[in-house]
């Protein structure tokens, strides 16, 4: 988790070199994001902050090998993501992506949703089956194995997305505000369960948000985007020892942090 | 929770009220205003005629069973070229461009009157009429599967493609599960529209079928046969999409229009 020291030593995880991603259409070219450097270890938590159209998501989509970008390169663990127009596999499967919405297919239940990517990867059916009731099992969905999407809330779809992300065990987990659509609650819930399913799956992961607070209390590293272009503004640390309480953020020294970041992005307007 | 029930329950509670009172309209009608018996027949009547055409044979094994046939088959023709018409359509843009104006052409020509022509080419028998079928039900399945394969969500399509799903992959996950309920959209028109091109089919030429016992019952003025053979393609067109929609219930329980159907 605190191996940030490390990354002089070792490869880093997760790698980004002076990427940048112009988006051209008619009306002229629109520079999305520019000279984006940053470096992950293993098992570090980042977060992506910044206002939106910042680009922290094309940043992200970026890194799930989405979107191709236009300038500089994606490595993993030395590897880079990209080769040309075709998308190296082999750090493709070691990726795992969690959207805005849920995604999850409508005709499909819980349980073959979590188990999707072990099917696509022609894991047979009651293995792929017992790992997905294993994951209901862990991230609060147990009992919902058979249901439909459609019969869940909106919290328990995205534990469903969650899941279905680490059904084969990623060692990237990148997320763009899963909890977004989420009431506050639900959401302070669900980070805290995120930080315990990061833990325990001991994947890189790297979230992008646009609530402050949310990234301070999650990640070990808050990664500050600024707008037009979308560039690096600050990298700011956060030690605070782990598992991490939700009364972390009545803290003095959280809520500097957080009023740093705040102040920072404010600036910008 | 108690409303909810009581909505659910109303189709059974309300159609044969409104059964028993359009058959009390239709009696009280027949008695009071003296309308001719070759005009509207009593209702008593049209069921001992009703009775005696179920009883016959003849009914079954030759009128209702080639209807039946041309109708199942002109459906079967349609649903497989308008599947693979709409999918390729959906899939290749500038072959849809290409044809879109001919194709607006063609669905827009009152199919019917082309009928007389199916009859010099394929014939009195039942070849005309499988074409007719055939043609109607095309349209509606095969636009319906356009569009389907064309709606499918954006992201669900990023979640195959940032699992690395091959084409394949994801037409077996994604594609297939998605259009289907647009194909069964498209196969309620169609099967409806089958029946239709069968009957006017039968109507125009031939001596066999429910159509043409219609015609038949015409040309003697039996009024009570004709409401008979109309109430018998009645029971036809009911069953033959209700069973199109059990099997849609059967094939995406997981669909909107399946849950939300409280019909069956």
């Amino acid at each position: 988790m605190h191996a940030v020291s490390e990354v002089q030593q070792s490869t880093p995880e997760l790698e980004l070199i002076a990427v940048g991603k112009t988006f051209e259409s008619r009306a002229g070219s629109t520079v999305a994001l520019t000279d984006i450097n940053l470096s992950l270890a293993r098992e570090e938590f980042v977060a992506l902050v910044g206002q939106s159209g910042c680009g922290k998501t094309t940043l992200l989509r970026i890194l799930a090998g989405l979107e191709r970008p236009t300038a500089g390169e994606v490595r993993t663990a030395g590897r880079s993501l990209w080769d040309g127009a075709t998308r190296d596999r082999e750090t493709l499967a070691k990726l795992g992506l969690v959207f805005q919405d849920p995604n999850l297919f409508p005709w499909y239940s819980i349980e073959d949703n979590i188990a999707l990517p072990l099917k696509l990867r022609g894991i047979d059916k009651s293995s792929r089956l017992a790992r997905a009731r294993e994951l209901c099992e862990s991230v609060g969905l147990a009992g919902f194995e058979r249901a439909y999407p459609r019969e869940l809330s909106g919290g328990m779809r995205q534990r469903a997305a969650i899941a279905r992300a680490l059904s084969y065990r990623p060692e990237i987990l990148l997320m763009d505000e899963p909890f977004g659509a989420l009431d506050a609650l639900t959401r302070d819930k669900m980070n805290l369960e995120l930080q315990a399913i990061a833990a325990a799956s001991r994947a890189t992961v790297v979230l992008v948000t646009h609530a402050i607070n949310e990234a301070v209390f999650l990640a070990d590293r808050v990664v500050l985007l600024s707008p037009r272009p979308g560039r690096i503004r600050s990298i700011t640390e956060v030690a605070f020892a782990r598992p991490r309480r939700l009364d972390l953020e009545t803290q003095p020294e959280f809520q500097d942090i957080v009023r740093e970041l705040r102040h920072q992005l404010d600036e910008e307007q | 929770m108690d409303r909810d029930r009581l909505l659910k329950m109303l189709p059974w509670i309300s159609t044969p009220l409104l059964l028993i009172l359009i058959v009390g309209a239709w009696k009280l009608s027949t008695t009071w205003f003296e309308i001719s018996r070759f005009v509207l027949p009593p209702p008593e009547d049209v069921a001992v005629t009703l009775a005696e055409l179920m009883r016959d044979p003849e009914v079954w094994l030759v009128h209702a069973r080639i209807t039946l046939l041309e109708t199942v088959v002109g459906f079967g023709f349609a649903l497989v070229t308008g599947v693979l018409a709409g999918a390729v359509l959906g899939r290749v843009f500038w072959l849809e461009r290409a044809v879109r104006p001919v194709v607006v052409a063609l669905q827009v020509i009152p199919k019917v009157a082309l009928i007389p022509l199916f009859v010099i080419w394929f014939g009195f028998g039942m070849t005309s009429k499988i074409v007719i079928a055939a043609i109607l039900a095309f349209f509606p399945i095969m636009l319906n599967v356009l569009l389907g394969v064309r709606s499918v969500e954006r992201g669900h399509r990023e979640v195959m493609r940032s699992l690395d799903a091959s084409r394949w992959q994801t037409f077996q996950s994604l594609d297939f599960h998605s259009t289907l309920p647009y194909v069964f959209a498209g196969m309620e028109v169609g099967i409806v529209f089958a029946l239709i091109g069968a009957i006017v089919g039968e109507y125009l030429g031939g001596n066999e079928g429910l159509g043409y016992m219609v015609v038949v019952s015409l040309n003697a003025l039996d009024a009570p046969q004709l409401f008979a053979v109309i109430i018998l393609l009645a029971a036809l067109g009911s069953i033959l999409f209700f069973a199109v929609h059990a099997v849609k219930r059967l094939m995406i329980p997981w669909h909107d229009s399946v849950i939300e159907s409280s019909i069956s």
